[in-house]
């Protein structure tokens, strides 16, 4: 802000540009306010729009092949508009709720349960101070995961953004062939204001290196006994302020818990309370295009690199770890879906190998950054072979008409994925470790690490996110159930949601 | 002159219109189209569920030949077409009155 201001005045007092383009760069070499770097800004805008890539068409494509044909353009239909409306929610709110600080009063009646005494609005929420991004400008910057590394905010917020777009969306999926239009949109809507602003808070939102290295460095310079212990409570302060998972120590690379348990346990109660589709199992038709399903899950796998690594927040050796961990854990899965199924069921299928793929995509989301490439492979083979378990026989036996396996795909394996990273970032598995931003304050350095503790961590966020997502969505449901209802006629469904609800067929031939 | 219908599995129609050439019939008409006989269809298994396929993909093929053609014709379709699976089909004949060949104006046997 200062030097851009200093720029203004010189310019406008008609000071040569090179006068001026001296001082500005005398400016941005002060340690004290790093500014971004081009490479990492270029980077997250790319990942932007990758994850943007995989909602329209990615996701799209391969949930609308697996649905019948007259209801191809209501899946597409669903995706798209929930990817727009997001769109704006985030702006508007949002981004606020999920990624500012939030109050620090204390939640009403959490004082009650011993465990719960100190829970502040913002170990579950943000506050209102980017509100339709107020204040937000070209010079503001976000924290990364680096000390003296920052992005330019707008790129932060316009990736986030992508997230909390295509969370929603993988809902649809259990919902799909039997729930109107006005229903699934006014959902969502409520959906990622009351369930997905708050858990991705929950899990991500903390005050970032820099502000903890400048605590903790207080903490050492501080002349005596008195001034240490001001700022050993100001550093306290610092790292309380948190979402409820992320103090807690919950390791969420890139959304296993926040995306896919999120989303997967919606889904699954959604179709709990919705209802089997008229005819289901055996008079409901087989998925219309699995060539349109294997184009989508091809663009998801291409797209989740913007995900995975994109949610680095800058372009290092880190990054290109989530790369390659995400390309072999999806390898993996797909081979372990592939041969779990042909020696169960006799034949190799396409459809296997890519809902293999996805399984080990969202297996290996929390854990791309943390796990070492082995241990990524390891991951992803089993995701694919317990999700294919999950949706070939669990599914089965108890009935529920989960119509493009949400629950089984993107719970199931997000659940596998969250346990997973907790024992994969052990170093002597090939993990990268924890890291301890306090303990030499301005570097990185490796945190105490043991693993029944990470491991009963990463399974309390997990329940925690079960709880909040399965319970609160129930809810959200029957609201919706009551104002506007959720299924449409029997007839409509009948027909298809593509004339029913959009008066239009995907495919005129 | 007869019209000879048939209904035979997709992937066997090389076959078929090879032996029908083979044995003069001079032109074909094929359709894709969709069906079942006494198996009412069959299962397949997409993400290990059993998905119940009323209709299966058919092609029907319609010729029309001079009578003292027609036990040949049909023979061969019945051998080409013959796998010894079930869902190999069934052909139909039937009478026809009269043909015309649109761009000459010959009638009948001359149209064929």
């Amino acid at each position: 802000m200062h030097s851009r201001f200093l720029l203004q005045m010189l310019r406008a007092s008609g000071v040569g540009l090179v006068l001026a383009a001296g001082l500005a760069s005398a400016a941005l070499a002060d340690p004290a306010t790093p500014v971004p770097n081009k490479g990492d800004t270029a980077w997250m805008l790319t990942s932007s729009a990758l994850v943007l890539m995989m909602s329209i068409p990615g996701l799209a494509l391969f949930y609308g092949g697996l649905a019948r044909s007259k209801n191809m353009a209501s899946i597409l239909s669903q995706v798209f508009a929930i990817v727009a409306m997001v769109g704006i929610v985030w702006v508007v709110y949002g981004y606020s709720l999920a990624f500012t600080e939030g109050s620090h009063e204390p939640v009403p009646f959490a004082g009650r349960v011993s465990w719960l005494a100190d829970f502040q609005w913002n170990n579950l929420v943000g506050g209102l101070d980017r509100v339709f991004l107020r204040g937000l400008t070209p010079d503001s910057t976000s924290a990364t995961f680096s000390n003296g590394v920052v992005i330019p905010e707008y790129a932060y917020m316009v990736f986030q953004m992508t997230f909390a777009m295509i969370t929603p969306a993988l809902i649809i999926g259990s919902l799909a062939e039997r729930m109107k239009f006005s229903a699934v949109f006014l959902f969502i809507f409520l959906w990622v204001t009351f369930i997905y602003f708050p858990i991705a808070h929950s899990v991500w939102y903390w005050a970032g290196p820099d502000a903890i290295a400048d605590a903790a460095r207080a903490v050492l310079d501080a002349p005596d006994d008195a001034a240490k212990e001001a700022a050993q409570a100001s550093l306290d302060a610092v790292m309380a302020n948190a979402g409820w998972a992320n103090k807690m120590g919950a390791l969420d690379f890139a959304g296993g818990t926040v995306v896919h348990i999120n989303s997967g346990i919606a889904g699954f109660v959604g179709c709990l309370i919705l209802g089997r589709r008229i005819g289901y199992p055996r008079e409901v038709g087989p998925p219309h295009s699995v060539t349109m399903s294997m184009i989508g899950a091809s663009l998801l796998w291409v797209g989740w690199f913007g995900f995975n690594a994109g949610s680095n927040l800058e372009a290092t050796g880190t990054t290109a770890l989530a790369f390659v961990n995400t390309m072999v854990a999806t390898a993996a899965a797909t081979l372990g879906w592939m041969f779990t199924e042909w020696g169960t069921k006799g034949k190799p299928s396409l459809l296997g190998m890519i809902s293999g793929a996805v399984a080990g995509l969202v297996a290996v989301t929390p854990a791309s950054g943390f796990a070492g490439p082995m241990g990524a492979v390891v991951l992803g083979f089993v995701a694919g072979a317990v999700c294919y378990f999950f949706v070939s026989y669990v599914k089965g036996w108890f009935g529920y008409d989960d119509a493009l396996d949400v629950f089984g795909v993107h719970c199931i394996g997000g659940i596998i994925g969250a346990l997973g990273t907790g024992i994969l970032v052990a170093p002597y598995l090939g993990g990268v470790g924890l890291t301890d931003y306090a303990a030499k304050p301005g570097s990185a350095s490796p945190g105490d690490y043991v693993m029944a503790t990470q491991l009963f961590i990463q399974f309390k966020t997990v329940v925690f996110t079960l709880l909040w997502s399965g319970i609160g969505s129930a809810i959200l449901y029957k609201i919706v159930d009551l104002l506007i209802g959720l299924r449409p006629v029997k007839q409509a469904e009948l027909e298809g949601l593509d004339i029913s609800d959009h008066g239009e067929r995907a495919y005129n031939m | 002159m007869k019209i000879i219908t048939a209904i035979i599995k997709p992937f066997k129609l090389d076959d078929v219109r090879g032996a029908l050439t083979a044995i003069g019939a001079a032109g074909m008409t094929v359709t894709e189209v969709k069906g079942y006989g006494r198996q009412k269809g069959h299962t397949e298994i997409y993400r290990g569920a059993e998905y119940a396929v009323n209709f299966l993909p058919k092609l029907k093929i319609e010729i029309a030949v001079a009578t003292d053609l027609v036990p040949a014709a049909i023979d061969a379709i019945a051998t080409a077409a013959r796998t010894g699976e079930i869902g190999d089909g069934k052909i139909f004949v039937v009478p026809l009155d009269h043909a015309v060949r649109i761009r000459t104006g010959e009638r009948d046997a001359e149209a064929l």
